[in-house]
């Protein structure tokens, strides 16, 4: 769901396509019917933004029928935990948890926590909104202090233990409903129900993949957790062949997540530092508010030798190590509200290393012209893209919104050397490291990012030595030293270096550390990333390991190296029962060997090593100690799953179905409309399609998505400036239904131009099945799909398609929904010039868009979440 | 004497045996789909592998599956790239667009020099590298000052500069995405972003 595979991620398909021919069942949920569709067994329609309703449904169906795997989900899960008493759920409350505050557009999450346990600091949903906490809990867990301590009813019955509370809260989920708000036909959704159920159990499992067809939504995170939930109760994680993989779509994305180039993250997912952090200490009791238990609890070590890494000798105890020359965020400094205040002419510089925003970022006008408002721009890329020559080309130079004689940026377009000329790790989309050697030397003015980077860091030092001013103490401090290659001041970092002290170093005896376990506290350590500790284990560089698949196990561990410590299966120790006994013979990978005393099988257990199966940790115990031999979670503070989540999002507990921020039709489910703390911008220069009960969304009666084509990639600045692909994808196109070619008037090759409040975008038209019209709540609603990956330079342009999306978020990570919004489609070519900004005014006037629109976050209170000044 | 022996007994010492239809009728390959049908010129060519000083041992640079590709180098310019069988992730495939690695490397559109635009400038100029490193870090140390955040209004310590931004990092390595957050943070720079945000 929410992934075209065989499109976007083709050579990974070969393994669902390789399990097919072993027996597997492949079913393929989709808006539209795709080349994966077409070899999967069964394709399944569903509305663009009503994934949540239809896993809910397949939830429901699990727990009407009793289907669930009971053992595995009494076990691990938090299934029999109590809620506390004054949890109410959006059941009770017609689309809303307990605890919000309108005015904030956020919770006050206290009641979702279990039975027994309290809050362990004022809990703060509205400042936790402010910088996206819930991205911050990859380190330590979500805070619950002492949640092993919470009230259980191990038989399940007690009304307020979670599994009552999710039956509850998916009652109404039934395939009638999941029929009306996804369009899809109730019998292939029962279709699913059946496939998914009867191939979760001891013997089998099933695997879940998703892409950012699920993750680019204003409610995205509860897509996932919806996912989660649902391969929980069946028992399918932790296991061979189950899962829920994120097929993520740049080469080393994963590892620019791991080690952050993230404003709220640090890397290792450490968070980074807020302004109630005054020193190491509140910061760790702050990351600790995630209980005693589990590997989280030494985020100590891994923050302290994070601080040796940066700072070397000069991080001592004595002054924290550090840590208060770390810089503190207090709220949101993510990529959209940054580009926000270039337009408000809050930044005078910018960076843009190997992305091209202008137009791969959604509302790609306000990137336009947010970098139209800088003292200076840096780009560094392969070629020339569209972000680097927005003064000179942008679709606002023909319309007069940006004149190069009046624009003052100054643009540095800088050669980058490609993944040839440089050497180092990627992180593929499993977790994987893999080394890249050098092939040839870079030529010209072509140099690697971490040239860039170093001799920047070198000529700032320069620029700052002799300063007595504290601010500039922390770069005059960092640890700059790295190992160089060639002569003379303009040196090539070495990238193994860099490596090694990201693996970490014994600075006692200065070996390389052999994994995180031995990540000190007490400065007696050092490593960049605590989770990718081990990539340089026993002086080998374990990420450009290569020995062929053919001669190596089924796990292939000798190729490359997975985080952490090289396991291939997170969370493995629920591969086994309770008693540390596979769940059958078919579906083994690690179990407990008593007369070894350990955990062992084809895997690296996930879980500490000779911690028995029976074993339960006296009261005092902390950290991994902690862990009892049956919690397979141990990065959870009760190392149980999470079917509910008393805390860590933002948007509640439990999934809900909630319509995308632009939809043609009224939840169906609840009053609420819209995520009630779905993140809204809302200022002149960012508009918003009206949605029900708002009037004017007739004026966009249309669903609006946008995906991948196999022969393109991204943002298009790697594909189409190439011979081949520009000649395998010539130009943008929109794919309509017959119904709707026939509504609208649109002939097949003809032009057509898709209209929303922020642009209009012309394409050819493609009339097609692939998208078929759906019934949703007793009407038709249409489905308009176009590639993303045009724009204005390169051998093949067109109009840039995230020009048509504005900027709303899932209030829990900052991401956009930019897979699903509304249109109208003309035929047509757009009009251009002043032409086309008339015609945006038209539709904005017929349509009644304020700066208020879209912004009224919860349905029956009516607040305006508008900026200051608009 | 059969005419295969015949015409053998004469095209062997003659131009006749330069005829692919007499090797055709003659020789081991009579559908004419092998050796029969190669010119001189044919059997002369070699694959640009196989006359490759070395091979680098790479990973595709588009999306985040992670195929093993092998990069072939003659006289210190990459000649080809293929996929590596030995990967237990790709088992040697590549998609249109990885095999397509070689002209995303060697192609006419890659960029080789600094270009500059001035305010309010209408076309690029040109700009040496070095230079262009020194005007950046004098930008850099300038903005960070201007952005420069020490306190809140509640008097909290905040030790930043909002003056400079970035995004980027899911193209580059983790060495690299490394070596960046870290002299950002160094110099306070908070606004530091890259594709996972999107």
């Amino acid at each position: 769901m929410g992934s075209n595979m065989a499109e976007a991620h083709p050579v990974g398909f070969q393994w669902v396509m390789e399990a097919k021919a072993r027996g597997a069942r492949v079913i393929h949920i989709d808006p539209r019917f795709t080349r994966t569709s077409a070899v999967a067994d069964t394709y399944v329609p569903i509305r663009a933004g009503s994934d949540i309703a239809f896993l809910g449904g397949v939830i429901r169906y699990v727990l009407d029928n009793d289907l669930d795997f009971r053992e595995y989900v009494a076990a691990y899960t938090n299934a029999s935990f109590l809620v506390r008493e004054d949890f109410a759920d959006t059941e009770d409350l017609d689309g809303l948890f307990s605890g919000y505050d309108p005015d904030t557009g956020t919770y006050d999450r206290d009641s979702w926590f279990y039975e027994g346990t309290e809050p362990p600091r004022d809990d703060d949903g509205d400042r936790a909104k402010t910088f996206s906490e819930p991205f911050q809990a990859g380190a330590s867990g979500a805070g619950i202090d002492r949640a092993a301590e919470a009230e259980r009813d191990p038989t399940l019955q007690h009304p307020r233990c979670v599994f009552q509370v999710l039956k509850r809260h998916f009652a109404r989920y039934t395939p009638e409903m999941v029929e009306r708000v996804c369009g899809t036909p109730q019998e292939e959704f029962l279709e699913v129900c059946r496939a998914w159920t009867a191939h979760s159990n001891r013997d089998r499992t099933t695997a879940l993949v998703y892409s950012v067809g699920w993750t680019q939504h204003s409610v995205g995170a509860q897509y996932i957790r919806a996912g989660a939930i649902l391969q929980l109760l069946l028992g399918n994680i932790g296991r061979p062949g189950g899962g829920v993989f994120a097929l993520r779509g740049h080469a080393s994305i994963q590892g620019s997540t791991d080690i952050p180039t993230l404003f709220n993250l640090l890397p290792g997912y450490l968070a980074m530092p807020n302004v109630s952090h005054t020193d190491l200490d509140a910061w760790i009791a702050d990351q600790r508010t995630g209980g005693h238990k589990g590997y989280g609890y030494d985020v100590d070590a891994y923050m302290v030798s994070l601080l040796k890494e940066y700072f070397g000798d000069a991080a001592t105890p004595e002054n924290d190590f550090g840590f208060g020359w770390l810089p503190r965020i207090d709220g949101d400094h993510g990529t959209y509200r940054t580009v926000m205040d270039m337009i408000d002419g809050k930044v005078s510089g910018y960076f843009v290393l190997g992305q091209n925003p202008a137009v791969g970022s959604a509302h790609g006008k306000l990137q336009r012209l947010g970098m139209a408002n800088l003292d200076w721009l840096v780009v560094r890329d392969l070629n020339e893209i569209e972000t680097a020559t927005f003064w000179r080309d942008s679709p606002e130079i023909e319309t007069g919104e940006i004149v190069p004689e009046r624009c003052r940026t100054e643009v540095f377009l800088m050669p980058a050397a490609s993944h040839v000329e440089k050497e180092g790790t990627f992180t593929q989309t499993q977790r994987m490291l893999q080394w890249r050697t050098k092939a040839v030397e870079p030529t010209g003015d072509r140099r690697s990012e971490l040239w860039f980077a170093y001799h920047l860091g070198r000529l700032v030092r320069e620029r700052l030595a002799g300063s007595t001013q504290e601010r500039d103490e922390p770069i005059l401090k960092l640890a700059w030293d790295y190992v160089t290659e060639g002569e003379g001041v303009w040196v090539e970092p070495s990238a193994d270096d860099v490596l090694r002290r990201i693996n970490g170093h014994d600075l006692t005896t200065g070996d390389l550390l052999p994994s995180y376990l031995g990540l000190k506290a007490d400065g007696s350590t050092s490593c960049g990333c605590w989770i990718y500790s081990g990539v340089y284990a026993d002086g080998v560089n374990q990420a450009a390991r290569r020995k062929p698949h053919t001669e190596q196990g089924p796990y292939d561990a000798e190729w490359g190296w997975t985080w952490p410590m090289n396991r291939r299966v997170l969370y493995n120790r629920a591969s086994a029962d309770p008693e540390g006994r596979p769940w059958s013979e078919r579906k083994k990978l690690v179990w407990w060997d008593a007369d070894e005393g350990a955990w062992t099988g084809h895997d690296i257990p996930d879980f500490p090593r000779t911690t028995p199966p029976g074993h339960r940790p006296p009261d005092d115990a902390t950290g991994p100690a902690a862990l009892s031999g049956d919690d397979p979670f141990v990065m959870q503070p009760d190392g149980k799953a999470w079917l509910f989540a008393p805390h860590g999002l933002l948007d509640g507990p439990l999934p809900t179905h909630y319509e995308p921020h632009e939809s043609p039709v009224r939840n169906p489910l609840y009053r609420q409309q819209g995520n009630p703390t779905r993140k809204v911008y809302g200022r002149p220069d960012n508009p918003s399609n009206p949605a029900p009960p708002e009037h004017g969304s007739e004026v966009f009666p249309y669903v609006l998505t946008a995906a991948r084509l196999t022969e393109h990639h991204t943002a298009g600045g790697m594909s189409r400036q190439l011979p081949y692909l520009s000649e395998l994808q010539p130009a943008l196109f929109v794919e309509v239904s017959p119904e709707l070619a026939r509504e609208r008037g649109l002939a097949h090759l003809g032009d057509a131009h898709v209209v929303t409040s922020r642009a209009a975008v012309q394409a050819r038209v493609v009339v097609t099945d692939r998208l078929a019209p759906l019934r949703v709540d007793d009407r038709v609603v249409h489905q308009v799909w176009l590639p993303y990956h045009f724009g204005h330079t390169g051998l093949v342009s067109g109009d840039v398609v995230n020009d048509l999306f504005g900027v709303v978020q899932d209030s829990n990570v900052f991401i956009q929904e930019s897979k699903v919004a509304t249109c109208d489609v003309r035929p047509g070519p757009r009009p251009r010039g002043p032409a086309l900004r008339a015609l945006l005014d038209e539709v904005r006037a017929a349509a009644g868009i304020t700066v208020e629109t879209g912004t009224r976050i919860a349905t029956s209170h009516g607040v305006p979440h508008t900026e200051e000044g608009s | 004497m059969g005419v295969r022996t015949w015409l053998g007994s004469i095209g062997a010492s003659t131009p006749l045996g330069a005829w692919p239809v007499y090797r055709q009728l003659t020789g081991a390959d009579p559908l004419g789909r092998g050796a029969a049908a190669q010119s001189p010129k044919h059997v002369g060519l070699r694959p640009r592998t196989a006359s490759a000083d070395r091979v680098a041992g790479s990973v595709c640079p588009f999306c985040a599956v992670g195929c093993a590709q092998k990069v072939y180098v003659r006289d210190e310019e990459v000649v080809q790239i293929e996929g590596d069988p030995d990967s237990p992730i790709s088992r040697g495939r590549l998609c249109p667009k990885g095999s397509a690695s070689l002209q995303l490397v060697t192609g006419p559109q890659r960029l080789d020099k600094v270009r500059y635009r001035a305010p309010y400038a209408t076309e690029w100029t040109e700009l040496d590298l070095h230079e262009a490193m020194e005007m950046i870090a004098d930008r850099v140390v300038a903005a960070r000052e201007r952005g420069w955040q020490e306190r809140d209004a509640q008097g909290r310590r905040l030790n930043r500069t909002v003056g400079l931004a970035a995004l980027g990092g899911a193209t580059l390595d983790n060495e690299e995405n490394y070596l960046l957050k870290k002299l950002f943070t160094a110099m306070g720079a908070i606004q530091i972003e890259n594709q996972a945000r999107i």
